[in-house]
């Protein structure tokens, strides 16, 4: 595997260590070798204590030094430009070498942990230094990261760029949400049951609240996050995805072909409101107090505009016009600066058609709700209406809970260790391909469009949930949002 | 009993589940969260009194001290964290709240001694569906509850209301029986007794009669009168213990109607979680109240001598008892 970028806090946090956990959990193949390539000017000696140190810091699993000197043996550094051609022929002869001493065989993953606007120079120095080609049965790929671009048009060049060079199917856009356990989770749930798929669908189900909430704000992020904002960063994403899986019929089966096909029938069917004012709402986090802190607002971040109009909290309904769903809204949001971390996916169900019961017997039941908990406290509740001890029938709320941590004690593993491991034995069924991402453009592009022609953002409080547009815009549905 | 210096909310929450899960993850079915505000003085009353209600209804209790920061969660039918709360911070104490409050689960917040003047305007208030504060409490409760009845909006409730449960329930039951109709009520209490005028104002209100409050050494309310053109329904209860019920034409009956303690009453307090809009009526009706006894003409009976005789007789019996 060659890592671009491999300097960078995505490469030493998260991707390294979890090349790490999977060498200790005995999943990479003996012969597995790590070629990393970045500007700095390190001897292969002085990369591998930087891998050593990051790793040590950031695994999952304990730290073992024999895993750990079996691994660094097929760890190599190439120092360069990546505009640079003599770079990408060292990089060639590096890769050669360690065909022939480890028996790599010809088989390279590429990972791109670099800005999307260096990937057409990577690709073409990948073409011109005849590393895209593959010999025989080997196997040349490609790891990219989010974003896929910012709109549509550019979404399309960037595929276009990554297309000319490498096969369709070698291509692997990583999102590290679908790698989650619970989101997994969600497709075994569904369809290894009997007891939801029944009620999975627009007679019972009144509608679906997806959250992704952050209680930190941009820290130091502030140049690759203003210009893009809360739903470039993960409604296009991550929200979307967990929609399609949420809402996708079953597969056939469990390969990559299959789920992709179901995932894409989803998403070709949703649509936006006509009213986008009504039922989409954004915001821009102001200054407060978050679980007791004292926080400064978006625009006094360091590295922002005074007059930034980028968005740190967005909302969204959208219709999926299929049998299954009709009539039934999905619910998106996403923000920064909220009341807690939390990502969770909120089927909420209709009351029951009939209650036989006095109305002050069931003033505190609400609507029935299955939810899915992505971070933290990885689980499902089930609520519903349970009779309250006493000589009334009083019906109220209650729930039920899976943690996965009560009932599967072992840890589970990072997302990154997931799709690694699945990149390297070419199986993807959770990562999206181009038709996706492409369509999920489509889907925000007319949003955020909209959102331009409004100016600012409404502000909304530091350790709140949003601003007051977001509840307005449930209250146009005659709905509101959880307390996730 | 976990200690945790200088943190925030998020690390609060993850200790929370942390010792959940050593703890081999006891009942998580938790049915609410209870908001305390109070003071370092109050805190240890305010936290057993929680605790108590706890056994009931298993919750998340975060009692927030504006003052210093420290907490400690103890688990059992449910959790209690103590959050103290210092400097600048003091004034935001929503803000070490919200990361805590269990998902989706409602929100009661209880004020056991200040109350603030608008609870459902009040940063805490705001959160939460059911707001409860303590009259009696109060050094001055008349005080204290006439500034109940200009900061109301439903949900709120206030203890003084639920210490007159038993009184209620049993008046209730009273009338449920043929009684010839009622033209006025009076409630025997001391002087700054809250519950009391909550009471007489509740009969007034419900009977539609004049309904007065009159002066008597206690403990608590002390008698109960309703006024008809037969004669009084009276219960009588000197003691804080035991009552006695008198009728027109019945025997007199005994029954024990014991004070209430302040978590009897918290707990009862929690078993609804809608709006008590009898209580709303009562606090409106306050001002309708009038003080010491009724004047009232009965037809066919006017107030004469010998009908004041006998209510001075109702009373010593009942003072006797």
């Amino acid at each position: 595997m060659v890592i671009f970028g491999v300097t960078g806090d995505l490469a030493t946090k998260k991707v390294m260590p979890a090349i790490y956990d999977l060498a200790n959990r005995g999943l990479l193949p003996p012969n597995f070798a790590l070629v990393g390539m970045a500007r700095r000017d390190w001897e292969d000696q002085g990369f591998a204590k930087i891998v050593h140190d990051a790793v040590k810091e950031h695994s999952r699993t304990k730290f073992t030094e024999d895993v750990w000197a079996q691994l660094s043996e097929g760890i190599r550094f190439v120092a360069g430009d990546l505009g640079d051609d003599a770079a990408f022929d060292k990089l060639a002869a590096v890769l050669g070498k360690l065909d022939r001493e480890r028996g790599t065989g010809g088989n390279h993953a590429f990972y791109f942990s670099i800005p999307p606007r260096f990937f057409p120079v990577v690709v073409n120095q990948l073409k011109r230094s005849g590393l895209s080609k593959t010999k025989g049965d080997a196997w040349s790929r490609v790891v990219i990261e989010k974003p896929f671009g910012h709109d549509l048009k550019s979404a399309q060049a960037l595929n276009r760029t990554v297309d000319e060079v490498f096969d369709p199917g070698s291509v692997f856009r990583i999102d590290h949400y679908l790698g989650k356990e619970t989101v997994q989770n969600l497709m075994a749930v569904r369809f290894a049951n009997n007891l939801f798929e029944p009620i999975w669908k627009a007679n019972y189900v009144d509608h679906v609240q997806i959250t992704m909430a952050e209680d930190i704000g941009i820290g130091s992020r502030a140049g690759y996050y203003d210009g893009i904002g809360a739903a470039r960063d993960v409604i296009q994403n991550h929200l979307l995805q967990a929609m399609a899986l949420t809402a996708m019929e079953e597969p056939v089966n469990f390969d990559a072909e299959s789920v992709r096909r179901e995932k894409e029938k989803v998403l070709s069917a949703v649509v936006i409101p006509k009213d986008l004012s009504a039922h989409t709402a954004r915001g821009q986090y102001a200054a407060g107090w978050q679980g007791g802190i004292k926080v400064g607002g978006y625009l006094e971040e360091a590295g922002i505009p005074k007059d930034s109009r980028t968005e740190t909290f967005a909302a969204i309904r959208v219709n999926v016009e299929t049998r299954r769903w009709a009539g039934v809204p999905f619910y998106l949001r996403t923000g920064k600066r909220l009341g807690r971390r939390v990502t969770e996916i909120a089927v909420v169900f209709k009351r029951a058609p009939h209650l036989p019961f006095s109305q002050s017997s069931v003033e505190e039941l609400s609507q029935n709700a299955i939810v899915l908990r992505v971070q933290p406290d990885e689980g499902m509740t089930v609520r519903f209406g349970s009779k309250v001890p006493g000589t009334q029938m009083q019906v109220r709320d209650v729930t039920m809970d899976f943690q996965y941590g009560d009932s599967f004690t072992q840890s589970s593993p990072e997302a990154y260790e997931r799709l690694i491991l699945d990149v390297l034995l070419g199986d993807a069924p959770l990562f999206p391909r181009h038709e996706e991402v492409e369509r999920s453009w489509e889907i925000l592009d007319p949003i955020l469009e909209h959102w331009a022609e409004q100016g600012q953002p409404d502000q909304y409080r530091s350790g709140g949930w949003g601003p007051k547009s977001s509840y307005d815009m449930m209250a146009n549905d005659g709905r509101q949002w959880r307390r996730p | 009993m976990i200690r945790l210096e200088d943190t925030n909310g998020s690390a609060v929450a993850a200790e929370i589940a942390a010792e959940r899960h050593r703890m081999g993850s006891p009942a998580t079915g938790m049915v609410l969260n209870l908001l305390v505000i109070t003071d370092e003085e109050n805190q240890a009353d305010a936290t057993s009194v929680a605790a108590f209600s706890a056994q009931e209804h298993p919750m998340r209790i975060l009692v927030l001290i504006p003052r210093r920061g420290r907490v400690k969660p103890r688990l059992g039918p449910g959790e209690i964290a103590v959050l103290r709360l210092h400097g600048e911070l003091s004034q935001h104490p929503g803000s070490v709240a919200i990361p805590l409050l269990l998902s989706d689960t409602p929100v009661v917040a209880y004020w056991p001694n200040d109350a603030p003047d608008v609870p459902h305007q009040n940063t805490i208030g705001a959160h939460a569906q059911r707001r409860i504060t303590d009259a009696t409490a109060a050094a001055r409760q008349m005080q204290a509850l006439s500034k109940r009845v200009k900061g109301y909006s439903p949900g709120d409730t206030d203890l003084a209301w639920t210490m007159t449960t038993a009184w209620r329930t049993l008046l209730a039951a009273t009338l449920d029986q043929p009684h010839p109709p009622i033209i006025g009520a009076e409630v025997s209490l001391p002087k700054t007794h809250a519950s009391g005028h909550l009471l007489a104002s509740w009969l007034g209100s419900r009977l539609q009669v004049p309904a007065s409050v009159v002066n008597s050494k206690g403990p608590g309310i002390t008698s109960v009168r309703l006024i008809t053109a037969e004669g009084d329904i009276a219960i009588a209860r000197p003691d804080g213990g035991t009552a006695r019920l008198s009728r027109p034409g019945m025997p007199a009956a005994t029954i024990a109607l014991p004070r209430r303690s302040r978590a009897d009453a918290m707990t009862e307090e929690l078993r609804r979680l809608d709006p008590d809009e009898i209580y709303g009526e009562a606090l409106a009706g306050l001002s309708q109240v009038k003080q010491g006894r009724l004047k009232i003409d009965r037809p066919g009976a006017p107030v004469t001598k010998k009908s004041k005789k006998r209510s001075a007789r109702d009373k010593k019996a009942g003072a006797k008892k």
